[in-house]
Order: structure tokens, then sequence, then C-alpha cells
């Protein structure tokens, strides 16, 4: 990863320099090692504060659609998964392709700051990523893990290292591969229990949520003027649910609204204060468009239509849902 | 039969999204045919059936339905050429998570009914009310604080 943003900062330097962009969106160290946020940077050598590392994971798609709204044209820097986003953001005209340039960064997967924690990590002070290990220098000490144990939900389930778009890549050859899971086993499995411990368990869930809207807030797709649940008249404001319906109704309308649009980045779980696990309601969408409607993946190219915007004269009947069996 | 607490029997809430061109007009061809449905089958009509907003539904459970119908001009009849298309995806998605997050499946239903049919908008609705009496109260969508949890 040290690599990789080595390889970021030249080219990012060269590109400042002869006037090819005018300002580069990248990620900056936060008050602590585990929190990089996103930053833009205007001078070469405000570019020796760029980092990239394993807690790179925020998705800087979504800041485009300001920054393109300026003058001049943005470098961004995309991991894979990122490259979804962006052409979805794309598809739906929220950003100028013309002012922006995508150099694809390559990703050795990226570190789920609570699995550390719950592994007793504290007071990070730095970090070496040599491949498929990982050593901690904290305030107490050093600790290794084995990368792959270690990785947030999104990237032990990725879509795939490839850059769905990207003008020039940052990617060294000699990156740690992974063994990645099927993103979809959990949701099957929630398929396979009975109504009543579905509800049961999504109530555990849902009732944790605060409505702090960090989950709409990072989301690339979540990006309209105006958003329903801003709507002072719409019974839904106020920052805490008033009770269980309002809990169940912003979970089912937010993944309803993203539903066939959603580019499946894991942005929403990864932010969500309250580890909800909000990837289980946008991928039972992506998994019924599948099977009901054939294979998309939003974000995968720019064109061509969602699922929700489409249609074929002989789809499935929504009687569906109670043919398939089950409890 | 489930019986409420003044000791009646059940009569189960359901609300009917109608669409102006045919089921609203089969509703009204089932009255003046002297057909008989459920009196408790609240019908509110829209102008297609592609307006009926996911929000629409949610919120007739949290005021009290206890099933949920929507009806439309069957696929390729549509007033406006195509909107029972997309509703019929919406509806499909939208009703597969309801079930997935525990909501009993039975208590949504789409159902395709032209302005010629009055009996089978009828027959629908005693169908209908009766799953849902069988179903009983909607405990799941609604706020569940004051009402003693039973899954
Ligand atoms: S981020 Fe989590 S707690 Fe906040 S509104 Fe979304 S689900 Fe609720
Ligand atoms: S709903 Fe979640 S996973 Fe889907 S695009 Fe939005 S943030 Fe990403
Ligand atoms: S929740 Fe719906 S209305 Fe709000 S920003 Fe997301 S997609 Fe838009």
């Amino acid at each position: 990863m040290r690599r990789v943003r080595d390889m970021m900062r030249s080219r990012a330097g060269e590109l400042l320099k002869d006037g090819a962009v005018t300002r580069v969106l990248g990620w900056k160290s936060g008050e602590f090692y585990y929190d990089p946020t996103p930053s833009f940077f205007d001078t070469e050598e405000s570019l020796d504060e760029l980092v990239y590392n394993g807690f790179s994971a925020a998705m800087l798609s979504k800041y485009l659609i300001e920054a393109t709204k300026k003058e001049g044209r943005v470098l961004v820097f995309l991991k894979p998964c990122d490259t979804y986003s962006f052409n979805h953001l794309l598809k739906e005209h929220k950003v100028d392709r013309e002012k922006t340039y995508v150099i694809g960064v390559g990703c050795g997967g990226m570190l789920d700051i609570e699995k550390l924690r719950a592994l007793g990590v504290k007071g990070i002070e730095s970090m070496e990523e040599l491949g498929e290990n990982l050593v901690i220098h904290t305030l107490y000490g050093d600790k290794k893990f084995a990368r792959g144990d270690v990785l947030l939900e999104k990237c032990a389930t990725c879509k795939g290292l490839e850059h769905k778009a990207s003008d020039e890549l940052a990617v060294p050859d000699e990156l740690w591969e992974w063994e990645t899971s099927d993103r979809f086993a959990r949701v099957s499995e929630l398929e396979g229990m009975t109504s009543g411990e579905r509800f049961a368990f999504w109530r555990g869930e849902l009732s944790r949520c605060i409505r702090c809207n960090a989950c709409r807030n990072a989301c690339p797709v979540c990006s309209c003027n105006k958003c329903v649940f801003d709507n002072p008249r719409s019974g839904v404001i106020a920052k805490a649910n008033a009770d269980t319906f309002e809990e169940n109704m912003f979970h089912i309308i937010r993944a309803f609204h993203v539903a066939g649009r959603c580019t499946d980045c894991g942005e929403c779980s990864r932010v969500c204060p309250q580890n909800i696990p909000l990837h289980l309601l946008n991928r039972k969408f992506i998994k019924d468009i599948n099977a009901f409607y054939g294979e998309y993946q939003s974000g995968e190219s720019v064109d061509g239509k969602s699922p929700l915007t489409e249609f074929r004269t002989g789809d499935v009947e929504p009687g569906i849902v109670h043919e398939r069996g089950g409890a | 039969m489930p019986i409420n607490e003044e000791g009646a029997a059940f009569k189960p809430l359901i609300v009917a999204f109608c669409c102006n061109w045919c089921s609203y007009a089969g509703a009204d061809l089932a009255g003046s045919s002297r057909l008989n449905y459920p009196v408790n089958v609240k019908v509110i009509r829209v102008p297609c059936s592609c307006r009926v907003n996911p929000l629409f539904i949610l919120r007739a459970f949290q005021r009290g339905a206890d099933g949920v119908i929507m009806c439309g001009c069957h696929p390729g009849d549509c007033h406006y050429t195509s909107g029972n298309y997309f509703a019929r995806r919406r509806m499909a998605l939208l009703f597969s998570m309801l079930d997935y997050l525990g909501i009993e499946r039975g208590r949504t239903r789409v159902e395709w009914v032209s302005a010629a049919e009055g009996a089978k908008f009828a027959n629908t609705m005693n169908q209908f009310a009766e799953t849902i009496s069988a179903l009983g109260e909607c405990r799941r969508l609604e706020d569940i604080r004051c009402v003693e949890s039973e899954i």
C-alpha cells in the first residue's frame, strides 16, 4: 500500500504541476490513525499529507458531485469498488466526466477497525502492511494479524479488483489478493428462516437505529437534492424514530430508493455508528433483481437502464413472493 | 376466528388501491351489479397503479390496515401505456422485502382487474379478506411499543 501511495503522490504532483488538474481529491490523516479523511489538495507541497493505507476505505466518488460544480478539473483516486459508484453518478448526470481525471488505485482490502478493536487493538500509532501480514504498532506494543481476518465486510465479499472506470492506473504488480466469499450468503441464510425469526432478527437490528442519517449521507446513490426524509411534512423528519414503525419505514424506504441503483459499495454499513447491517437490505434487492429480471449490477457500466426504470411484458407477477414457498 | 378485546369477531381492515381506469370502475360495477364484498375494504382511487408509492403501502399499515391490495389494469391495458409494468416490478420487490423483514407475506397482494370484471373484483376482495382474517391483526408494521410482544 505504501508503494501505491508513492505512485499516487508522484503522479498527482506531475499533473498539478503541468496544470492538467486544478485539485486533487484524496485522503489525509484524520484525528486518529484509523480514520484517513477525504480531503482536497491544491498544491504539490500539500501532497506530502496524502495518505493511502488499509484504512482509506472512505469512498471519494460522492465528493465529486460538489467538486465538479466548480471551475477546473479534479484528480480523484478511486479504488475498484469506488469506480462502480463513480459510474453510477455519471449515469445519473450528477458528475461531469470532463471535469474529472480518475486514477484507479490498487487495493489490498480495507481493514475493519471494529474487528481490530474486538481483537484488543487500541492506540494505533502506525502500521506496516506486508502483503497478507499486518503489523500494527500501538501505544501498548506491536500486534500482528493476518490481513484476511480483519477485512471489512464489503472487502471480504469484494466484487472484484478490476477498475470499471479510469484514465490511468496506479496498481503495483505484486499486490496481495485474497479469497472472497459469496456476498449473498447471509441473505440466503435469512431467507431460510421463518417469518417470525426474521422479524425478530430485524427488530433487534433496526431498533438500534438512532436516525443519524449517516447511511444516507455517505451513500453515492442517495444524492437527491431533496430527500424524502428531509421533508418537514413527511412526519419523519425527527432525528430519533418515534416508534418501531418509523424504524421499519425509514429502512424499507431508504433501501427501496436505492434498489436497482445500489452499487453495493458497502459505505452505508461501514459508516453506521450502530453497526446495523444495512448491506443485508440492499443485497436482498440485488439478489431479487438478479433472480426476477436477470443479472444486474449497478455501476458496472454507465450505459443501460436500471431495472426499476424499465420492464419486460413477460416479467414475473408480484405473486411470485407468495408462491415461492418457505415460511 | 380471532377475537378482539370487545369480544366481537375480528374484521380485518383492508386497503385497496385501485386504478381509476379499470379497477375502480370494476369496483363500481361490482357495486351496481349488487355483488357482495366485505364492507371493511377501503378503496382508494389512484390515477394509475404506478402512482402507488411504497410509502402509501407502509402508511396504510401504519394507520391500522391488516392487508393491502393493489389493483390495476391488466398488463398491456394501461391507460398510460406502461404504468402497470413499472408498478409490477416495484411491488414484486417491495413485497419480497416486506417478507424478508418478517411481515407475513399474505398481507400484500396485487391483482389485475379490468372495468368489466366486477365479479373478479368482488371475488378477489372476498378471498383476500378471508386470507387476512386467518392471519389476524397486523402487528408487525404498527407501533408495537404499546402492544404486548407476541411474535
Ligand atoms: S447510519 Fe445507522 S444509526 Fe444512522 S440512520 Fe443509518 S442505520 Fe440508523
Ligand atoms: S445503499 Fe449502501 S452499499 Fe448501496 S450504494 Fe448506498 S452506501 Fe453503497
Ligand atoms: S433516501 Fe431516498 S430520497 Fe433520500 S436521498 Fe436516498 S434516495 Fe433520495
